[in-house]
């Protein structure tokens, strides 16, 4: 976590963006937002309720467009191609950015084809045999370490399992379709003390293989977890710098004030 | 913190308190009534059927056999009167299997297209719409399948009359579809739109949200919009007495007139004789519609706690 944040070239970063300004309605959410966000690694995006961190999460894998009062103008590009261009199709697209939300909201049906439920999106019937199924399925619960836990009971119902175990499933079916970058939003903030640890290690490993951009209230969350912070503030960008430049020695009073605990 | 004295409540006299205890425990016996009364009506309903059709159980002029395997219903008949249901049977069956047919498909895309497709003033008209239709007499049901179904059918088909299945069912079914369009669209709307944003963020497109995800998430309360919609088709009498054709024999086509269980009693108790075995065959055919009504309700419920065991 040691890396100057001035210095890396762009191939490292899996988001850009560029005067992104977001409308609901009439009420600008967001502000000429500027960022990268660098590859393999966990960004925290951080700020007081209301500040815009989870719309421009949101925006991330144009999630924000299932409501028609949203109106967007800027880019951002994602891997080096601009999300907002006529000939993206928004299924790729959330093909390669996966999300995982507040509340744990795996589908009503078994834990076997949640974690298919993607895959089976994205692929004809027969692309893969039911062994090879099969090992995806596995390898995604290893991967969230969940397996050992549910191997047993794949056919049954995903809402019959603890939150903290909905919510590793959640992460795991995202993973048989490779994502290039995952997003969170906030994603411990249903779970106690426990998972809440079980997951941020689950980010820790993760993030060794993707990119991880992940909306937290909790600045303990953030400090711990995060390699990378955004601070925002009203619907702007206030500062991004490396995590322990934003809680240690913040360039912007503001910054200061809100990770010291002043406001927010 | 304090509280300021006048917050705190002077301490209440015993009788005001007496009083109290009787209103609440009143209340309570009154709900309990109410939730026990519901058993009972259905509970009487049952007696009083029975009772009446009871005495053909050592009738001689009836067999139960030739009740349920024979076609021939002649009940005033001068040489032998025969009470054969089967045709009856076969009609009811045919009737409410053909107009389910029709209004399954289109009340549950209705019930789709009005949660998940439409918003603001159009979902508004549409609902009111639909409930319009679910407030149409089953009377005026039946002039109309007299009037304008019927007729059509005999010119699209080669029906020799307007009064057949085919009319009947689908008059049926356009008074089925409210009802399974409203309870379908209760049970959509009550799947959380977690669901909904959890598919869309898998790469899902609306279709393949609304077969994979929100048909699972809702299957009971679709269900049971499809059985109402079937509970209503065999329980209506009116609409099927205007627009069958009213005649004894099993359909060999779909443009065969046919006659329901329902239409039956309805058209015949005003004329029997309180008491005489007509009359109790005619409680027995309540019977039998009771347990038609119950099976449907029975395999129902085996269907949902097999799906919930399942899923």
């Amino acid at each position: 976590m040691t890396h100057k944040h001035d210095e890396h070239n762009e191939r490292d970063d899996s988001i850009q963006t560029e005067g992104l300004n977001l409308w609901y309605g009439t009420f600008q959410a967001l502000h000429d937002i500027h960022l990268r966000i660098r590859s393999r690694m966990i960004t925290s995006l951080i700020g007081p309720s209301g500040c815009g961190k989870t719309t421009l999460l949101r925006c991330f894998n144009r999630i924000n467009e299932r409501f028609g009062y949203v109106r967007t103008e800027g880019s951002i590009r994602v891997l080096g191609k601009n999300i907002y261009d006529p000939d993206v199709s928004l299924s790729e697209l959330r093909k390669s950015i996966g999300m995982v939300f507040q509340r744990p909201n795996p589908l009503p049906i078994s834990i076997r084809e949640n974690v298919l439920f993607g895959l089976r999106i994205h692929s004809e019937r027969g692309d893969f045999t039911r062994a090879m199924q099969d090992e995806m399925v596995e390898s995604a619960l290893r991967d969230v370490q969940l397996w050992d836990d549910v191997k047993d009971q794949l056919k049954k119902r995903a809402v019959h399992l603890s939150l903290e175990q909905q919510q590793k499933l959640c992460i795991a079916r995202l993973l048989p379709l490779k994502p290039q970058v995952i997003l969170m939003d906030e994603p411990c903030s249903a779970l106690d003390a426990e998972g809440t640890e079980q997951i941020e290690l689950l980010l820790e490993q993760l993030s060794e293989k993707y990119t991880i951009v992940i909306v937290t209230h909790n600045m303990g969350q953030a400090r711990r977890v995060s390699h990378e912070c955004i601070f925002m503030l009203h619907g702007r960008m206030i500062e991004h710098d490396s995590t322990f430049t934003i809680f240690n020695n913040p360039k912007n009073p503001e910054t200061d004030q809100y990770v010291s605990g002043h406001y927010g | 913190m304090r509280l300021p004295e006048s917050d705190i409540q002077p301490p209440r006299s015993a009788r005001k308190r007496w009083a109290m205890d009787l209103g609440e425990s009143s209340i309570e016996m009154l709900i309990r009534l109410c939730g026990w009364s519901s058993i009972l009506f259905v509970l009487m309903i049952f007696f009083f059927v029975f009772r009446e059709a009871f005495p053909l159980i050592g009738n001689s002029e009836f067999s139960f056999k030739e009740f349920f395997t024979s076609i021939n219903w002649r009940p005033t008949s001068e040489i032998r009167e025969t009470y054969g249901v089967l045709a009856m049977i076969v009609g009811t069956l045919s009737v409410t299997g053909l107009s389910m047919l029709f209004a399954v498909p289109l009340g549950l895309g209705a019930a789709v297209f009005l949660s998940e497709f439409c918003t603001g003033h159009v979902k508004e008209t549409l609902k009111i719409v639909i409930e319009l239709l679910a407030a149409i007499p089953s009377v005026v049901w039946g002039f109309i399948g007299y009037m304008v179904v019927g007729p059509l059918v005999v010119e699209w088909t080669d029906a020799a009359i307007g009064v057949n299945l085919l009319t009947s069912s689908i008059l049926l079914a356009l008074m089925s579809v409210p009802v399974i369009v409203s309870v379908g669209e209760d049970s959509l709307k009550a799947v959380p739109d977690s669901f909904r944003e959890a598919s869309v963020a898998l790469g899902a497109n609306r279709w393949e949200t609304i077969y994979k995800v929100l048909f699972p998430a809702a299957k009971n309360g679709l269900l049971a919009a499809v059985l109402l919609g079937v509970g209503r088709a065999i329980g209506e009498t009116m609409a099927v007495l205007m627009a069958t054709g009213h005649s004894t024999r099993i359909p060999h086509s779909l443009v065969d007139p046919i006659r329901t269980l329902t239409a039956t009693i309805a058209s015949e108790m005003g004329e029997v004789s309180r008491g005489s075995t007509h009359y109790q065959v005619l409680f027995l055919i309540g019977v039998l519609l009771f347990a038609m009504t119950f099976l449907v309700n029975l395999i129902a419920d085996l269907v949902v706690r097999g799906i919930r065991k399942n899923g």
